[in-house]
């Protein structure tokens, strides 16, 4: 303790209570910190331990360079490109649809019957497996909708999967609006869409594009999904080709890659899963790290 | 009553419920053209449940039920066709200042805008001149495009009381203005009210009863959601008030 124990005297004495209390708040907050640091010795441990593994194949050639000899040398390009289309078309998809669900549910829904099943399913679907994803996108996007295992298939399979995610983190970024700044626009005669224009939604952008963002990361990342319905273990694409896939072709993806390399493919060279684990990784934290630079920017330009 | 008094507002058997408990018990008075009305009484009154009425604001509260009948210039608020006219026709100020997130000058243009205008010289005047009828306007002329949420507690006030005028209310309800603010500021807007009142109505909800008797013509006292009294204020205020609870609370012997 930094303070000096005051002097034993009158009314402010150091009974045996307060010397008790003050051993169990230290106690207290050395456990809570030293829990605090042990979150970031995985981390370390698990990027160190990666790029440690991945170093021989690590570069940018890694990356814009396509696979050869049958999967066992050469880079990931092929799987890059896929990756981003994949994540780029689901969140294109999903974010229009969540945000203005968000606000119908936030700003215009009432407390009847429909809206709490609205919610309820929200909820639910946040909460189902991205195994079940994968099953109801083959049968409802490749078989019934008739879109083939292909691309669209699968960004619409993530796309589903992200909604409810995306519609609870808009949700809570507009909840965040004062109540206040409403019902001054209420009292003046605006309309619900007048006020969530000029009010709601310039206050609330910056944490609903945060959720979006953290979304990227949870698509990048997941197999399940798109093995199921668009996903495939190689196709030959140009070395550098920005735009190798149509909608209707079928793509590889880095998280797949890595499934397949580790798994599926004798005699590959070492490095090379772990060098794929580290640009997964180091995407999603890129990723991140901009959503964070992003949310700190508007922050500051936040009005009030 | 000459001709003079118009009625303006008129409610009848007012009755509001949150849920199932009521919390204005069936009121009933008028409002003329040119008055202050001031409305006195202890929180949880449901003064300004009363108010929201008016401009159905309450509305938006999805637990709120009431009954009664209010009509403003003879008009039912229930049945009337267009509630954002009704909204316009009255200013309503709230008891906390509330600058929104916009600059000064989109503070004030925000309700001409949202009416549809959007002529730039239009604009400007009815900034101008709302922010001058708010006593503002000397101070924030030279950074009209500096935020609203920036401005101090009492200039905030007078914004929301320059944004409650802006979209040309006939009349003025003021829900405790003064809570929130400094006396001198409060003074500064009490002459601004005593200005407003040549051209419009207002209805003043204070729990500052001397703020009553200084500004208003007529006083009602509001207890647990009933209509104690309501009479000419100096009446309210002085011996002749008819009930033992109106002497008590205007001498301060409780609330």
């Amino acid at each position: 303790m930094a303070l000096a124990p005051a002097p034993a005297t009158g009314r402010f004495a150091r009974t045996p209570h307060v010397a008790r209390k003050e051993r169990a708040e230290s106690l207290a907050q050395a456990v809570f910190a030293a829990m605090s640091a042990a979150m970031v010795l995985p981390l370390l441990l698990i990027v160190g331990y990666l790029v440690w593994r991945a170093w021989p194949a690590l570069g940018l050639e890694f990356i814009l360079d396509v696979p050869r000899r049958g999967m066992t040398d050469g880079g990931i390009w092929p799987a890059f490109v896929g990756t981003l289309y994949l994540v780029g078309l689901s969140l294109v998809v999903s974010t229009p649809i969540a945000v203005m669900a968000a606000v119908y549910l936030n700003e215009y829904a009432r407390d009847n019957w429909f809206n709490r099943v609205v919610n309820l399913a929200v909820i639910n679907l946040a909460g189902v497996p991205s195994i079940v994803h994968a099953l109801f996108g083959l049968g409802a996007f490749v078989y019934a909708a008739r879109f083939g295992y292909s691309i669209l298939s699968a960004a619409l399979t993530l796309a589903i999967m992200t909604l409810p995610v995306i519609i609870a983190s808009t949700r809570e970024a507009l909840a965040s609006v004062p109540m206040a700044f409403r019902e001054a626009c209420w009292n003046v005669g605006a309309t619900r869409w007048q006020t969530i224009r000029a009010v709601v939604l310039p206050n609330s952008i910056s944490g609903i594009l945060t959720g979006v963002i953290l979304q990227v990361s949870r698509a990048a990342g997941e197999t399940a999904p798109i093995m199921f319905t668009g996903a495939v273990f190689f196709k030959a694409v140009e070395r550098g080709n920005l735009f190798p896939y149509g909608l209707s072709d079928q793509c590889m993806a880095l998280s797949m890659h890595l499934y397949t390399l580790a798994t599926q493919v004798p005699n590959v060279k070492e490095s090379l899963p772990y060098a794929t684990a580290v640009v997964l990784l180091g995407s999603v934290l890129l990723v991140n790290a901009s959503a964070i630079a992003l949310r700190v920017f508007l922050r500051g330009r936040k009005r009030w | 009553m000459s001709a003079a008094f118009v009625k303006r507002i008129e409610v009848k058997e007012l009755r509001l419920a949150y849920d199932s408990s009521e919390v204005i018990h069936g009121i009933t008075f008028d409002v003329y053209r040119n008055e202050i009305l001031a409305v006195i009484g202890p929180a949880q009154s449901g003064k300004s449940s009363m108010l929201r009425c008016l401009n159905r604001t309450i509305d938006f509260t999805a637990s709120a039920r009431w009954s009664g009948t209010v009509r403003v210039d003879g008009e039912d608020v229930r049945r009337t066709r267009d509630v954002f006219a009704l909204r316009r026709k009255i200013g309503m100020v709230a008891p906390l200042p509330v600058g929104l997130p916009l600059t000064i000058y989109e503070n004030v243009a925000f309700a001409p805008r949202c009416s549809g205008l959007t002529a730039r010289a239009d604009l400007d005047a009815i900034v101008e001149r709302c922010l001058r009828q708010a006593a503002l306007w000397p101070e924030v002329k030279d950074r009209l495009t500096s935020l609203g949420t920036a401005l101090s507690g009492g200039q905030q006030q007078r914004l929301t009381i320059a944004r409650a005028l802006s979209h040309q209310p006939e009349i003025l309800c003021l829900d405790e203005f003064s809570i929130a603010i400094d006396p001198v500021t409060t003074m500064r807007i009490e002459d601004v009210l005593k200005e407003l009142r040549r051209e419009m109505t207002i209805v003043l909800v204070t729990n500052l009863t001397q703020q009553a008797r200084r500004l208003s013509d007529r006083t009602m006292f509001l207890l647990d959601g009933e209509l104690v009294e309501l009479d000419r204020t100096e009446v309210i205020f002085s011996d002749a008030a008819r009930s033992q609870r109106t002497r008590d609370y205007v001498s301060g012997v409780f609330g």
